[in-house]
């Protein structure tokens, strides 16, 4: 969970030490607590690389060391999902931090706390285009909740503590921290123990409490009130007050995708992930409930379709941190400013004890009528991805040291994932959901291994997502056989887009069949033990295996090729308005037998 | 409808850029854009007009205060104002018209504050409609050259408020006293 120390400045002022700025990022990484960062170096971070040195051998700071910089960026954010610390990556000037772009956007789309360090030419050499420059400050500032240019040591130190407070306190977010190589190799006074002044920053707004009694009275007097919860919650860490709350008004919910988890999918209140692959029924409840009450959640256009016809008839109430995500898509009725953790226990003693049963059965029917459940039981002839999904979850959902954490990419086995695995803790789902970044699953998963040696970590992965980051199988193996197991659902096609093609451009399949090497004996090229499926029945003891073996593993699911995720709400479309889960042709010999959940 | 607003941040390198990329990110059309000093050392202060609707606006200030350096946004539209634009304008003039464009100038309270034997320049300080009324006229005598600020603003009234603030801001200093504290409640976080 994110810390919420807030300032910590502490009470007997510390002596000032005389440092190199690059000895200075190091001292101040141990006291935000950092253990482990990604990265990647070059000439003009070497400085503080070579400051690293006596860190690492006293075994403080582990430096992990990349094959891309984008993947340090991802992995820093896979460690930080995986734990609501600050995570770090660290790269070179020029083509170092341009690469970190894709991963900086990336985490900052999605709230998730990360600090970033590059090298920068010397500041002698700013703006002429010397080796290796480029505007790294201009170029990430649009991806970033703030950044830096560090052109003096002795501004380091409060910079550093700031970055960190930045990218952690409030909404969470990416921080870029360029250092001039002349300040790394300057020496200045270090100390940390400042007061954080930041005027212009407002992390936490003032909770109303005149906002919250609204809130609660509009829940209070609702028929068929809805929940959509989305990732806030788990960044407040309040799943527990939310079923909580929702128990005892007995209120269904809809999570967005990063949204999962929040509460146990498998509760009767749940309804799954809403949206453009959300189910019918909780696409339904959205647009059939009288009070929606939004929390931690931004309305993307993913979740609500077309914006003029979304929940027209419902009051919104929308619970958030972020004062400017308020009215930005949806122009709630209440808006309740500010922490979660703060707003939901004080709304939970003004929620009356209700029942809904008459909406509750209302949502029941609907779920009779959708097939979701009828692919999950049936006997299978042809490797299909839901079933592949479904395997998965049966194979490792009662996982030895906690619940597995499943890392996805980006593409139809990321909403396969969603749709067909029962998550049922908070933050078990590590994805990329609002930049979408194919090849984040590979490199995120391993941030979320190194951070939780003795978890169980799956990436689930399409052939072309893979194929964009498979670099990083190196890291596994230099980091010592890091236990991660790789899912990848190999359909032959970048089969989102090929999707799409399918629908709404006649399959006019360009740029979609991707030609893959065969992953098994790639991964036997990196010693990674894998295996190859083609057939349902080899799913199960292909995934014991897995688990069996100690250390990573991958399989390479070769799966039907054009099958396509339903329902589905065409872009542009009311979230009512969906594509079906057509039967399809391969249940023919479906058995007729009731899935158990 | 056009909307007025000021911003004041912090003296960051790199402030302006960060606004006005936001800006532009965000899709928001800005009218007009004035970046100067402030009462206050180390806070600079922006005049914008925008021009949409209450919802964009409304985004437009939020997005602005959630920028680190920026450290309080007022939305002055529905207030009454002083809002004043400045432009030089370089005129191409001979011996007969000469006097009928100082005339004109002095009408509008304008300055002549450069004359050359073709042409001079004609200084004008005011509201946007006066500037530009100004400009309309002296067309008609041939511009050659013209620079023209966007407006920079103030609200009328709470003289005092405001005066009482930064003067415990200038006193602080003036004491030797770190003003920060005062600064940060003067630029209120909000
Ligand atoms: C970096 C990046 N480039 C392009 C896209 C657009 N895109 C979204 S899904 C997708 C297809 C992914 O293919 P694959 O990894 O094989 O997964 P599948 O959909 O087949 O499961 C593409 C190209 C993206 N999301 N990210
Ligand atoms: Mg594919």
């Amino acid at each position: 969970m994110p810390k919420r120390n807030g300032n910590t400045a502490s009470a007997s002022p510390e002596t000032p030490v005389r440092m190199k700025g690059a000895q200075m990022v190091w001292e101040a990484l141990l006291r935000e607590g950092v253990r482990v960062i990604f990265g990647h170096p070059g000439g003009a971070i070497l400085p503080t690389y070579d400051a690293l040195a006596p860190y690492e051998a006293a075994g403080k700071i582990h430096h992990v060391l990349v094959r891309h910089e984008q993947c340090a960026a991802h992995m820093a954010d896979g460690w930080a999902r995986a734990t609501g610390e600050v995570g770090v990556c660290i790269a070179t000037s020029g083509p170092g931090a341009t690469n970190l772009v894709t991963g900086l956007a990336t985490a900052q789309m999605d709230s998730v706390p990360v600090v970033a360090i590059t090298g920068q030419v010397p500041t002698n050499l700013l703006g002429t285009d010397a080796f290796q420059e480029s505007d790294v400050v201009g170029v990430t500032a649009p991806v970033c909740k703030h950044n830096y240019l560090v052109t003096d040591v002795n501004e380091l130190p409060l910079i550093l503590k700031e970055a960190f407070y930045i990218a952690r306190e409030g909404r969470p977010g990416a921080v870029l921290i360029d250092i001039c190589k002349d300040v790394q190799n300057a020496e200045g006074w270090f100390r940390y123990d400042f007061e954080i002044d930041l005027p212009g920053f407002e992390p936490w707004p003032q909770v109303d409490m005149e906002a919250v009694r609204k809130a609660a009275e509009l829940i209070n007097k609702a028929e068929r009130p809805l929940v959509l919860s989305g990732h806030g919650v788990q960044l407040a860490g309040v799943g527990r007050e939310l079923l909580q709350m929702v128990e005892k008004a007995e209120i269904p919910v809809v999570t967005t995708l990063l949204g999962t988890g929040n509460i146990p999918e498998s509760h009767p209140l749940s309804l799954g992930m809403g949206g453009m692959h959300g189910e019918a029924y909780a696409n339904r409840a959205v647009q059939a409930c009288d009070v929606l009450i939004a929390m931690g959640m931004r309305f993307d256009d993913r979740i609500t379709g077309r914006l003029d016809s979304f929940a027209k008839q419902a009051k919104i109430i929308h619970f958030e941190v972020d004062k400017a995500e308020v009215g930005k898509n949806v122009v709630p009725d209440v808006a309740v400013i500010g922490d979660l953790a703060e707003t939901l226990p004080a709304l939970l003693p003004l929620i009356e004890e209700r029942r809904h049963q008459v909406w509750l059965q209302e949502i029941r029917e609907w779920k009779k009528d959708t097939e979701q459940a009828d692919i999950l039981n049936y006997e299978v002839d042809e490797l299909i991805p839901p079933f592949v999904i479904r395997q998965l979850w049966h194979a490792t959902h009662n996982a030895k040291n906690g619940p597995p954490i499943i890392v996805t990419d980006v593409g139809q086995h990321q909403m396969w994932e969603s749709q067909y695995f029962t998550h049922e803790y908070l933050g078990q789902l590590i994805t990329s959901g609002g930049l979408g970044t194919m090849g984040f699953a590979l490199p995120a998963a391993i941030g979320a291994q190194m951070a939780h040696p003795n978890r169980l970590v799956w990436a689930v992965v399409g052939d072309g997502g893979f194929q964009m980051t498979l670099q990083e199988l190196a890291v596994i193996k230099q980091e010592g056989d890091l236990p991660v197991k790789i899912a990848i659902i190999n359909n032959g096609f970048l089969g989102m887009v090929r999707q799409w093609q399918q629908l709404f451009y006649e399959k006019r399949y360009v740029g979609t069949p991707v030609w893959s090497p065969d992953f098994v004996k790639l991964a036997e090229a990196y010693q990674i033990p894998a295996l190859a499926v083609t057939k349902p029945e080899q799913v199960a003891p292909a995934l014991e295996r897995a688990l069996n073996t100690p250390g990573p593993f991958l399989i390479d699911f070769r799966v039907k090729e054009e099958v396509n995720v339903y329902p589905m709400v065409a872009p542009g479309a009311a979230v009512d308005q969906l594509i079906r889960r057509p039967k399809p042709a391969v249940m023919q010999g479906y058995s007729g037998v009731q899935p158990s959940w | 409808m056009k909307y007025t607003l000021i911003a004041w941040m912090r003296d960051k390198p790199g402030v302006l850029s960060r606004v006005a990329g936001m800006m532009r990110r965000r899709n928001f059309n800005i009218d007009s854009l004035q970046v100067g000093h402030s009462e206050t050392p180390g806070i600079s202060r922006m005049t914008f007009v925008v021009d949409g609707n209450d919802r964009m606006v409304d985004q437009v200030i939020k997005q602005l205060r959630k920028l680190v350096d920026v450290t309080r946004v007022e939305n002055i539209s529905e207030q009454p104002i002083v809002a004043r634009e400045m432009a030089l304008i370089r005129v191409s003039t001979n011996a007969e018209n000469r006097s009928e464009i100082v005339q004109l100038v002095n009408i509008y309270r304008g300055e002549i504050v450069d004359v050359a034997l073709d042409s001079m320049i004609v200084q004008i300080v005011g509201s946007e409609e006066r500037v530009a009324s100004l400009i309309d006229l002296l067309d008609n005598f041939g511009i050659v050259e013209m620079v023209r600020t966007g407006p920079v603003a103030m609200a009328r009234g709470q003289m005092e408020h405001k005066y009482r603030r930064s003067t415990a801001v200038w006193r602080a200093q003036a004491n030797g006293r770190d003003a920060t504290a005062v600064e940060r409640f003067r630029t209120g976080g909000v």
